[in-house]
This record gives structure tokens, C-alpha cells and sequence, in this order.
């Protein structure tokens, strides 16, 4: 493995951590990472979700401050008292999701927090004044007096950009800049990058998309597991390299293993044809059968989630889905769950549990409305039977079952969510990044529920960004990239190097 | 300078303070009401110690009384606050209703249908709420608080702003006539008070209003049609309005256009008392009838203490103050 080379003729070094650790409770989000970045250079941060980029960018962004290790500006040591501070010493942010007014314009939108003024009253002809002097200096055409509402997403990226530079920076961060934009306004986004080295700012870029990284990039590092694993310059390495140093991480013995037999070859259960809405979705087609796991892979923004959507009648989408071949109609979750469709959200505490009420309410969520009821009055002794089978089925560790959800574990929260299902015994199961969060071992007998879901002949989707997951529990695999359903698989024998290039766009399918 | 934008409080997603329906054995019990009881307990032998009337059978029962009003009022009012909304409109609602009743009288209608029509009347003016607030999406204090002009200024028209005398003896009963030397506005109150602690707490209509209230997104993705459950709750707080409505006219033997007025913010202040969130979620009508019964308890034991009325209005305050701001603190430690 290679490591950082010696500074190769660029401008010195803007920004450096020297062995930066970061560590929240008994969790360590960074261990040991060294990185120089250089003026007038474009620099990558590359890792898979959860590698540790985020929490390293919050660190030069001065939200977080390190557990150990030092940060050099300019050769100086430095510390970050907030992002305030950060600021105020040339570093500037840009975030993934904008931070904008959408009812002011452009100008004020761009000097939001320091306009300029007089006694506290605004002068408006030098904030227009400036406005325009630090768009042409970025070669950005965009007039200062136009509401934001009225921009286009990739010219709001702009003005978020041209937000982070009106104040004098030295090193700007941007986190996934190009995820919603497309391909002509990602020409325009990187002109304006290339301006920026070129007046010998540096740059740190954070992004999945490889092709891009590859055009923009003056030097890449890998992120994996909290650590910086090397930096190399571009004309060093390849995508495959990349690919491989990203994912890295060895199979553990973490996942139940395959039943013998796979599952047996009948009508597809669920068949989903079209799927479509404006932007959002295109042309999405798949079909899952009884005893299937049906593994969806993607990166964040791929659209996993929207189709998880539409097919749990959340979001209204153009196109056909099929339950035994019969097409139904999914207006709300509760036509869904009329047709036995369950859906395990990605977000549990947002979507999925009460967190103030007790397990017993938790489990019994959405049975008390379907069975758990007779003429309309809860059957207390039915939903007290449903909680045991649940807490015992699933291990979930309460103190009583009076017990207030938001007092457990997180894995024991997510064991809930599922029960809370199960006891319908539905016949289509979605997973919505089932294990996000939580420890091994409640891993585990997760993944076990699955397998005997599957086994019993429930069609399960498995919806997940954690690639060795997708590949250890499903049998077949859908690769999504920008809103579509690029690639599909089969998982014996599939490396998770394969998977990744079609999900980053590396290999066009 | 400039002023800087205040910053949103953000208190991330820490579990609420638990209280409400969730659970009931002894053990919850003594944890979910011994707050509000003991307070009330204290003022009763407070009032005791001080004023020799105030054990009095008689007295007692006039408590009750002059609590059944706003108390059936709070009772929807505890719906409305579960699912995290408020209704300011139920005041004039009681005016409103009040008025069609004693205009139905007066035209010679039949009591029997009467009663449906005052009722009906309620629930079509919640139901104006509820369309507004969950078709319309416009917020429920905005709804009500405009609601409560209108049905007002309706009320003063269709009386012509003068009090509208009832003279038919049965209507009046149901105000001042007893059962078992119980006045019937008692009785009233105690068949509403069982009626809706069992909806809420074993119906699936009430574990709906609960899901509901404590998150409205986990509640949509299990299949609870929220927007339609808010509709209902506002026209259940109509339909109690109405029979509040229905109780005043009877006991003052008139509808009157400014009845009502302010009994909003008293049955808001029993739930409050009686341990509802007023984010919604969590809360019981039988906290809801001991937090009106503390209110009434300090109304009537000041009267009898001749207390100046103006010294009345800020020890009541004041006591709504420190009997949430108790309960909210021992909450949060216990839990």
C-alpha cells in the first residue's frame, strides 16, 4: 500500500491533521488519520458510507473537535473553537443540503450573515455591488437580484457555493456537491472549481460519483473503517483500485448461513412495471417471488427509498404493480397493508416507533387495528399474548413490556419495528436499511428473522447501502444509480468490487 | 449590528416524558394521576381547615356542578390536544349551540328534536375545523381562532344579541332537575366521563388518536388515515360542545350570545392539569376531570373565603403554573 507522497510541486500545504482521532462514547469514528492538502489542489475524500468522511469534514468545519491528534493551517497549528471560528480563519463549507432562503434573492442569500450595513441598516447598492464583483470573480452568471425560488437546483448549488466564498477562504469543503445535479451543470460546478485552484485556494471534495472524481481530482484518499487507508495522486491509480482499497473489509462470519436449496422458481408474488415519477424514478421494473430475498443496492439519492415509497402507497408514482399477477391499486399504507405488504423504514425512531409510549403499544402498532380488535375495542389479553411471542421470537431485551421504547438499545428499538409487523405475517416484506446502527449481535438475529421469513415463503426486499449485507443475505441483487435500476445480479459468486462499480457508475451496465 | 436570527430550540429525539394512556396497572396508576390527586386532596383539606362550609354535602355537589360545563367541554378538548391540535372555537361553539336550541324551542319544536339539532349543530361546526385544518392544512389555533369569530357573530345574529328565554320545563330539567338527588348535569358529566376514558383507552379509535398524537409519520406508515382521524377528533370536540351548549342554556333557563365566553382556555387548563401534552400523545380524561376539578375546587373554596374576584384570577394562575410545571419535573426524573 502506498502512502501519501511528498509534496509533488504543488503550492504548500493549506490544511493538515496530524494523527487525528475522534471517538464518540465507546464508538471511534476516526483512528490515527494524517492528511495534507495543498493549495491550489483538488483534493478527494473517497470511502463507502460510514467510513468516516463525514465526521472528518465536521472536524476541519470545526463542528466537532478531536479526541486527540492536531490540525496545521498554513504550517501553524490551529484550533477550531466552532464553526464560527473556522470560518472566520478560511475554511469554508458546503453541505449537501442546502441552506438557503428560497423567498430572497441571490445577494442576500449570499451575505445572509453579513450583509453589509450601516447603524444595523442594510446598504443595499454595495451588497449589490459586491455580489456581483464575487460571481464574476467565480465565473458565475447569475443576476444578484433574482429570488432563489426561481433558480434552478445546480444554480442554487452555486449560490451555496458563492455563500461559502464571500467570506475570504483558503480551503473550501464540499460534501457531495453534484448529487442532484446533471451532467452539463456538473461542467459547470467543476469551471468553477478549476477557477478556484487557479486563484491557489484548496479544495476537498467529497463525493461517490468515481468518473467524476477521476476528471477533478488532483489527489484521492481512501477512507475505510474510521481510517485513512493512503493518498494517491491521480495519474497513480484506476477505478478498479479505488474500488477495491473502498470495500476492502473482509467477510466475517456475521450472516446465518443459505438454506441448502434455493428458493424454488414459481410466479413472481409482487411484479412492479414502470414505476415512474417526474424526476424522481425512471422506468423502475422488477419482480420478486415467495421465499425470494430480493437484495437493492444503491448509494444515497440512488432512489431506493423512493420506490420503497411508492410501492408502500406513500407516494403516488406512474406505472403498474402486480400482486399475483393481479394489478392493485396502492393509494395509502393502508391499502398496502390490506394487500399484506409490510414496510420496515430506514429511519425507525422518525417512522417507525412511538418512542414515549410503552413496547406493548410499540408491538402491537398496526395489529390492534387488524385482528387485534373486536367490534372496535382492543383485545388487551390478544396484544398481551402478541408482545410475549414477539419479546421472546425476537430476544428483545425490556425491562417490562411497560417499559417506554425510547429507553432501549437501538438494535432492541429495531427488533420492534419488526415485530410490530410480523404478528400480520405478511406475505411481501420491505427492509429499508434494516440493520442501520445497530450492534452485531442484534445483526445477527435480525438476519436470522429474514432467513426464516424467506424460508416460511415471504417475498422479502432487502433494501440496503451496506454492501457485504446485500451480498451475504439476498439472492438476487438490483443495482440502482441516479433513479433507475441499472444493473441486476445474481449473488453467488459476486464480488462486492462488481457491485460497486455499477452502483458508482464506474461500469456503464 | 445586525440582530442575529434567533436559533430554533432543537431537542432532538429524546423520548417525550411519559405519561398517559400506555400504562395501566396499580403501580402506573399511583405514577400517572398521584400528582394531580394529591394536589387536589391538599386543596380539599386546605379549604376545609378554612372554611367550615366547604364539607358540606351540598357544597360538594355544587362543585361538580359548576364544573360539568367546562369539563365535558375539556373532555374534547383532550381528543383535540392528544392529536397535538388545539380548539380555541368551543366556547362560542357553547353559545352557538346554545342558541339553535333555544331557537328550536321557541319556534315549537319538538324536544326530541331539539336535542339531535343542537348536537348535529355541534358536530358540523367541528366538522369546519376539522375540513380546514387537516383538508386545508391550515394550522388548528389559526382554524379556531377565526372559527370562534364566526360562530360568535352568529350566535349574536341569530339572537339578535339579546338572551333567548326557554320556557319549555323538560329542556330546563336537564340543567336544574336531579335523579337520586344527583343534579342530571352530574349524571350527564359521569356518562361522558366513562364513555370517553373507555374510547380512549379501549377502543381502536383511541389507540388511532394515541399513535396519532405521539407521531404522526409512524402513525401514517401503519396504516392510520391521519388526516380523516383529525376531522373526527374536531367534530368530537364540536359534539361536546354541543352538549355543553345544551347544559348552560338549560341552567340558566336562556341562550345567551355571550355564554361560553373564555371556556376555552378553562378546559385547555383542566387537561393541562390533568397531565396532557399539549404536543400531543399523552394525557387521560380522568386526568382531564381531576384538573377540572382542582379549578373548581379553588373557584368555589375562594368564594367561600371571599376572596376579592380580581385575587381569585392570579392564585388561579398561578396554581395551573405550578401544578404542570410540578408534574412536567417529577415526569422527567422518573423517567
Amino acid at each position: 500500500m502506498r502512502h501519501t507522497t511528498p509534496a509533488d510541486g504543488a503550492g504548500a500545504p493549506s490544511l493538515e491533521t496530524r494523527s487525528v482521532d475522534k471517538s464518540f462514547g465507546a464508538v471511534e469514528a476516526l483512528k490515527d488519520v494524517s492528511l495534507t492538502v495543498h493549495a491550489g489542489r483538488v483534493h478527494t475524500l473517497l470511502g463507502e458510507n460510514g467510513a468516516g468522511k463525514s465526521t472528518l469534514m465536521k472536524i476541519l468545519a470545526g463542528v466537532y473537535v478531536p479526541s486527540r491528534g492536531r490540525i496545521l493551517l498554513e504550517g501553524k497549528e490551529t484550533v477550531f473553537a466552532g464553526p464560527r471560528d473556522a470560518r472566520r480563519q478560511g475554511i469554508s463549507v458546503v453541505y449537501q443540503e442546502l441552506s438557503l432562503a428560497n423567498n430572497l434573492s441571490v445577494a442576500e442569500n449570499i451575505y445572509a450573515n453579513h450583509q453589509p450595513h450601516r447603524f444595523g441598516i442594510v446598504n443595499r447598492r454595495q451588497l449589490l455591488l459586491d455580489t456581483r464583483k464575487l460571481l464574476t470573480s467565480l465565473g458565475i452568471t447569475l443576476d444578484a437580484e433574482t429570488p432563489v425560488s426561481d433558480l434552478s437546483m445546480a444554480q442554487r448549488q452555486l449560490v451555496e457555493l458563492a455563500k461559502a466564498l464571500s467570506y475570504r477562504s483558503r480551503l473550501l469543503l464540499l460534501d457531495e456537491p453534484t448529487s442532484s445535479l446533471s451532467h452539463s451543470e456538473v461542467d459547470m460546478l467543476f469551471g468553477v472549481m478549476e477557477r478556484l485552484t487557479a486563484q491557489g485556494k484548496a479544495v476537498i471534495y467529497i463525493s461517490h460519483r468515481l468518473e467524476e472524481i477521476m476528471r477533478i481530482s488532483d489527489k484521492i484518499s481512501v477512507m475505510r473503517d474510521g481510517r485513512l487507508l493512503c493518498t494517491l495522486p491521480k495519474q497513480d491509480t484506476s477505478l478498479d483500485e479505488l474500488i477495491a482499497l473502498m470495500v476492502g473489509r473482509e467477510m466475517r462470519h456475521l450472516y446465518p448461513l443459505r438454506r441448502a436449496e434455493p428458493p424454488v422458481a414459481g410466479p413472481p408474488m409482487l411484479d412492479v412495471k414502470g414505476l415512474s415519477f417526474c424526476g424522481q424514478l425512471h422506468a423502475v421494473e422488477f419482480s420478486v417471488r415467495g421465499g425470494e430475498v430480493l437484495g437493492i443496492f444503491g448509494l444515497i439519492g440512488s432512489g431506493r427509498t423512493q420506490v420503497m415509497k411508492a410501492l408502500f402507497g406513500i407516494r403516488r408514482a406512474a406505472g403498474e404493480i402486480l400482486i399475483d399477477g393481479q394489478p392493485v391499486l396502492l393509494r395509502s399504507p393502508a391499502d398496502a397493508i390490506a394487500h399484506d405488504i409490510a414496510y420496515v423504514t430506514e429511519n425507525r425512531k422518525e417512522e417507525g416507533l412511538v418512542l414515549g409510549h410503552s413496547v406493548t403499544r410499540n408491538i402491537n402498532m398496526v395489529y390492534f387495528q387488524h385482528g387485534g380488535a373486536r367490534f372496535g375495542v382492543v383485545n388487551a389479553s390478544a396484544e398481551a399474548r402478541m408482545t410475549r411471542d414477539a419479546l421472546s421470537r425476537l430476544k428483545i431485551r425490556t425491562a417490562s413490556p411497560e417499559q417506554a421504547v425510547g429507553e432501549l438499545s437501538g438494535g432492541n428499538q429495531q427488533k420492534i419495528v419488526f415485530s410490530k409487523w410480523m404478528g400480520l405475517r405478511p406475505r411481501i416484506f420491505i427492509l429499508d436499511e434494516p440493520t442501520r446502527g445497530i450492534d452485531v449481535g442484534a445483526r445477527y438475529e435480525i438476519y436470522t428473522v429474514i432467513r426464516e421469513l424467506a424460508a416460511a415463503g415471504t417475498a422479502v426486499i432487502l433494501v440496503s447501502s451496506d454492501l457485504p449485507e446485500v451480498l451475504s443475505m439476498s439472492d438476487r441483487l438490483l443495482v440502482m444509480r441516479e433513479q433507475r435500476i441499472v444493473k441486476e445480479l445474481g449473488t453467488a459468486g459476486l464480488s462486492q468490487e462488481e457491485v460497486m462499480s455499477y452502483a458508482t457508475g464506474a461500469v456503464s451496465a | 449590528m445586525i440582530p442575529s436570527k434567533p436559533e430554533v430550540a432543537n431537542t432532538g429525539n429524546v423520548a417525550p416524558v411519559v405519561s398517559g394512556a400506555p400504562r395501566r396497572r396499580s403501580a402506573g396508576w399511583v405514577k400517572q394521576y398521584g400528582g394531580i390527586l394529591t394536589g387536589l386532596l391538599v386543596l380539599v383539606v386546605l379549604f376545609w381547615r378554612l372554611s367550615r362550609n366547604f364539607m358540606a354535602v351540598g357544597n360538594l355537589l355544587n362543585i361538580v356542578l359548576q364544573v360539568s360545563i367546562t369539563a365535558v367541554l375539556a373532555f374534547g378538548m383532550t381528543y383535540v390536544l392528544l392529536l397535538g391540535e388545539i380548539d380555541l372555537s368551543v366556547g362560542a361553539t357553547v353559545a352557538l349551540t346554545g342558541t339553535v336550541a333555544a331557537l328550536g324551542l321557541e319556534h315549537g319544536l319538538w324536544l326530541w328534536i331539539v336535542l339531535p339539532l343542537a348536537l348535529l349543530a355541534g358536530l358540523a361546526l367541528g366538522a369546519i375545523n376539522g375540513v380546514l385544518s387537516s383538508l386545508l392544512s391550515i394550522p388548528s389555533f389559526i382554524v379556531t381562532l377565526a372559527t370562534m369569530g364566526v360562530f360568535r357573530g352568529l350566535a349574536y345574529i341569530l339572537s339578535a344579541g339579546v338572551p333567548i328565554t326557554v320556557e319549555n320545563e323538560r329542556f330546563v330539567r336537564l340543567g336544574n332537575g336531579s335523579l337520586l338527588s344527583v343534579p342530571l348535569p352530574i349524571w350527564t358529566l359521569l356518562v361522558l366521563f366513562v364513555a370517553n376514558q373507555f374510547i380512549l383507552s379501549k377502543t381502536v379509535f383511541g389507540r388511532k388518536v394515541y399513535l396519532a398524537g405521539g407521531n404522526p409519520e409512524a402513525a401514517l406508515y401503519s396504516g392510520v388515515n391521519v388526516r380523516g382521524l383529525r376531522t373526527l377528533i374536531f367534530m368530537l370536540s364540536g359534539l361536546m360542545a354541543g352538549i355543553s351548549g345544551v347544559l348552560l342554556t338549560a341552567r340558566l333557563y336562556s341562550a345567551q350570545p355571550n355564554a361560553g365566553m373564555g371556556y376555552e382556555l378553562d378546559a385547555i387548563a383542566a387537561a393541562a392539569l390533568g397531565g396532557t401534552s399539549l404536543s400531543g400523545g399523552y394525557g387521560t380524561v380522568t386526568g382531564t376531570l381531576v384538573g377540572a376539578l382542582i379549578i373548581g375546587v379553588i373557584n368555589n373554596g375562594m368564594n367561600l373565603l371571599s376572596v376579592p374576584y380580581f385575587y381569585q384570577l392570579i392564585v388561579k394562575g398561578l396554581v395551573i403554573l405550578a401544578a404542570v410545571g410540578i408534574d412536567v419535573q417529577s415526569k422527567k426524573h422518573r423517567s
